[in-house]
């Protein structure tokens, strides 16, 4: 058994919206995610999940409860340190792949890595060829990202939320869009990469086979937490 | 160095949207090239007729001022009476004391460049019954052709030919016109002193100001003291050159000290003409920078649409680590690209513009209209046109650096 290395958690989360009317989206969320594990997060819809995740993210900052990665706390750093703070270590991946139209699928991939400026610009080439070949779409890298199709699209995206190797990557619905073929394949590629790299996965889903087959599965419900997940002593 | 990533994503954007950045461009080019054209034709303008001014007169005048009485004789005690009178002017003679001596001085000064001492007075010109009034000059006609170039502009005869020579005469191309004399031909001149000579004309000129010509004339000075009666020590005034006319009241200053008469500077004597000149220059400086103001507009516009079209685009930049201050520079420098392109245009349609008026003959003194390249103006248009496509980027840019990404991902 591995040695639980808690990577990302959460001391009673709550969130509000106030419009249109005020109600309590997130309430006491306390969860913990360990390194290299796959994590799936489930529940009925409107029940917060996607919330949550932008929490979790470290792009929305009005909750309250505290967030910690790494063993440090993030909640009300600023803005510049936390854009800081994703570009070097959380992925994102989203239903929709958000990739730069104008730019060739390799320079999407390469983008977050030239932001970071760890290395020079023909290693990040390498590195992004790298991913691409892991996502099997070495082959498209030099045509523009509009030009492919949605699973393959959504493969660059994958590339692209891991060219910085980041400690955890975050999806919403990342099969959402995609064939169950296509989604066979992502799966199989995030349990490779918590697996074998030691990154770990938060990813939303409605998708039964994916959570089924995933680490640990958290469900909420009305913004609690009901299910911590019964898996979790099998996994480690 | 290596090129940053928010440079490659502008140029990204300008290259795959260059319908787009032509026409922004094209906004800042038509107020760049207007700006330039407007302040090069009032500079132009302005420079020539300066010069034309500083063609007969100098840039400091030395002069003895009217003197007024006091209007008060105060007591001096108890006992006596304040007397009060009314001011008057109790000058009697225009005359510089021993003007030699100060001229010297004068042009010991470091900063002259041209000292003259000058005679003036109202003369008549006469042939048989034609009478023609005008004013005679008493000066050392070759200080006074170093200091306003008089020698340009003789079309018969010569200066030289007046040196030494008591009774030369050098006289306007009108009043040879209008008295239809030429040179070497004789000419009657009378005072107001009712001095009368006869003079020969030892050369004739041309300014193009009518007003010049149809009435001054030049002559030794001790020709003109004797036309007033007044002996050699005599001078009505004295003129001054200075490097830099533009400073012309620091330099009246200086020689304020040297003497107890009145010194004045170009700039006082003709405090309308500059005035004039002033309102004319803010006028066309106001409309042309309307002009490109509205042009960036044009750049305003076309950012804003790009911004709203990339939204998505920003989002996950934003989320994969791009600070709020990368995008403004990312959309900063488009706007900059589109307006140093708008500038560069600018600037050549802004030099074609002048290149063509300055073929337009106006005619008279004027002749080819007065406009030239001014590479002050065109540092001036081009800072202008890149500052204010900045200033005009700033906004959107800010915009899209405030998008919050979750909000784009919800949707
Ligand atoms: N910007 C907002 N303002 C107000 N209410 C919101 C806002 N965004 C989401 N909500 C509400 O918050 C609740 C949780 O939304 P959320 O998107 O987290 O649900 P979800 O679990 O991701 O649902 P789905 O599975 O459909 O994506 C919903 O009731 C939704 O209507
Ligand atoms: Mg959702």
């Amino acid at each position: 058994m591995k040695n639980r290395e808690v990577i990302l958690s959460t001391r009673s989360l709550g969130k509000y919206f106030y419009a249109p009317i005020k109600f309590k989206v997130l309430d006491g969320i306390s969860f913990e995610a360990y390194k290299g594990e796959f994590l799936t997060l489930v529940g009925k819809s409107g029940s917060g999940k996607s919330t949550l995740l932008y929490c979790l993210s470290t792009m929305d900052t009005s909750y309250e409860g505290e967030l910690f990665i790494n063993n440090e706390i993030i909640t009300g750093r600023k803005i510049n340190e936390l854009a800081a703070l994703r570009n070097r270590s959380i992925g994102f991946i989203f239903q929709f792949h958000y990739l730069l139209p104008e730019f060739t699928c390799l320079k999407n991939v390469m983008i977050p890595a030239l932001k970071l400026g760890k290395y020079s610009y023909k290693e990040v080439e390498e590195r992004a060829y790298n991913k691409l070949e892991i996502l099997g779409i070495k082959d498209q890298a030099l045509k523009p990202a509009a030009k492919l199709s949605g699973g393959q699209q959504q493969r660059v995206a994958i590339a692209r939320a891991l060219i910085n190797d980041p400690a955890i990557i975050m999806c919403d619905e990342p099969t959402g869009n995609l064939d169950s073929k296509n989604s066979q394949i992502v799966f199989d590629i995030f349990k490779q990469i918590a697996h074998e790299f030691g990154q770990t996965i938060i990813a939303v889903t409605h998708d039964n086979d994916f959570s089924r087959n995933s680490d640990r599965t958290i469900e909420l419900a009305d913004g609690k937490i009901i299910s911590h997940g019964k898996k979790l002593n099998d996994v480690f | 160095m290596r090129k940053s990533i928010n440079t490659d994503i502008a140029f990204t954007h300008i290259i795959t949207r260059k319908r787009q950045t032509f026409v922004a461009a094209l906004g800042v080019t038509i107020g760049v090239g207007v700006y330039l054209f407007m302040n090069s034709l009032s500079s132009g303008f302005g420079t020539f007729s300066k010069g034309e001014m500083f063609k007969n007169s100098p840039h400091i005048k030395i002069y003895k001022n009217d003197e007024l009485s006091q209007p008060l004789i105060s007591s001096r005690d108890s006992g006596h009476t304040t007397v009060i009178i009314n001011p008057q002017i109790t000058t009697n003679s225009k005359k510089i004391i021993n003007p030699e001596q100060l001229l010297s001085r004068i042009k010991q000064q470091p900063y002259v460049v041209n000292a003259i001492a000058q005679v003036s007075f109202d003369a008549f010109y006469n042939r048989g019954k034609a009478q023609l009034r005008g004013n005679g000059y008493g000066v050392d006609i070759l200080e006074y052709d170093a200091m306003f170039k008089t020698g340009k502009y003789i079309v018969a005869g010569n200066l030289n030919r007046l040196t030494g020579n008591l009774n030369g005469i050098i006289i306007g191309s009108g009043i040879a016109e209008k008295l239809n004399l030429g040179i070497n031909d004789n000419i009657t001149v009378t005072s107001s002193y009712n001095v009368v000579k006869v003079m020969k004309i030892v050369g004739i000129y041309s300014s193009g100001n009518s007003l010049t010509d149809n009435a001054k004339s030049y002559m030794n000075l001790s020709a003109a003291q004797q036309f007033i009666k007044e002996g050699p020590s005599y001078v009505s005034d004295i003129f001054v050159n200075v490097p830099d006319p533009d400073n012309s009241e620091k330099y009246a200053a200086m020689l304020q000290q040297l003497t107890a008469y009145k010194v004045e500077d170009w700039k006082t004597t003709n405090a309308d003409v500059l005035a004039t000149e002033k309102t004319r220059g803010t006028l066309m400086g106001a409309i042309s920078l309307s002009i490109l103001v509205v042009a960036a507009f044009g750049i305003y516009n076309i950012l804003s649409s790009t911004i709203a079209q990339k939204i998505n685009d920003i989002a996950i930049l934003k989320a994969t680590g791009f600070a709020g201050k990368d995008v403004i520079r990312i959309f900063l420098m488009e706007a900059l690209i589109m307006g140093f392109i708008g500038t560069l245009m600018g600037l050549m349609v802004g030099s074609v513009l002048i290149a063509i008026m300055s073929t337009i003959y106006m005619g008279g003194p004027v002749g080819y209209f007065p406009i030239h390249f001014e590479p002050a103006l065109f540092a001036k248009s081009t800072v202008l046109g890149l500052f204010i496509t900045l200033c005009a980027g700033y906004f959107p840019a800010r915009k899209a650096a405030k998008v919050d990404p979750v909000e784009i991902f919800r949707k």
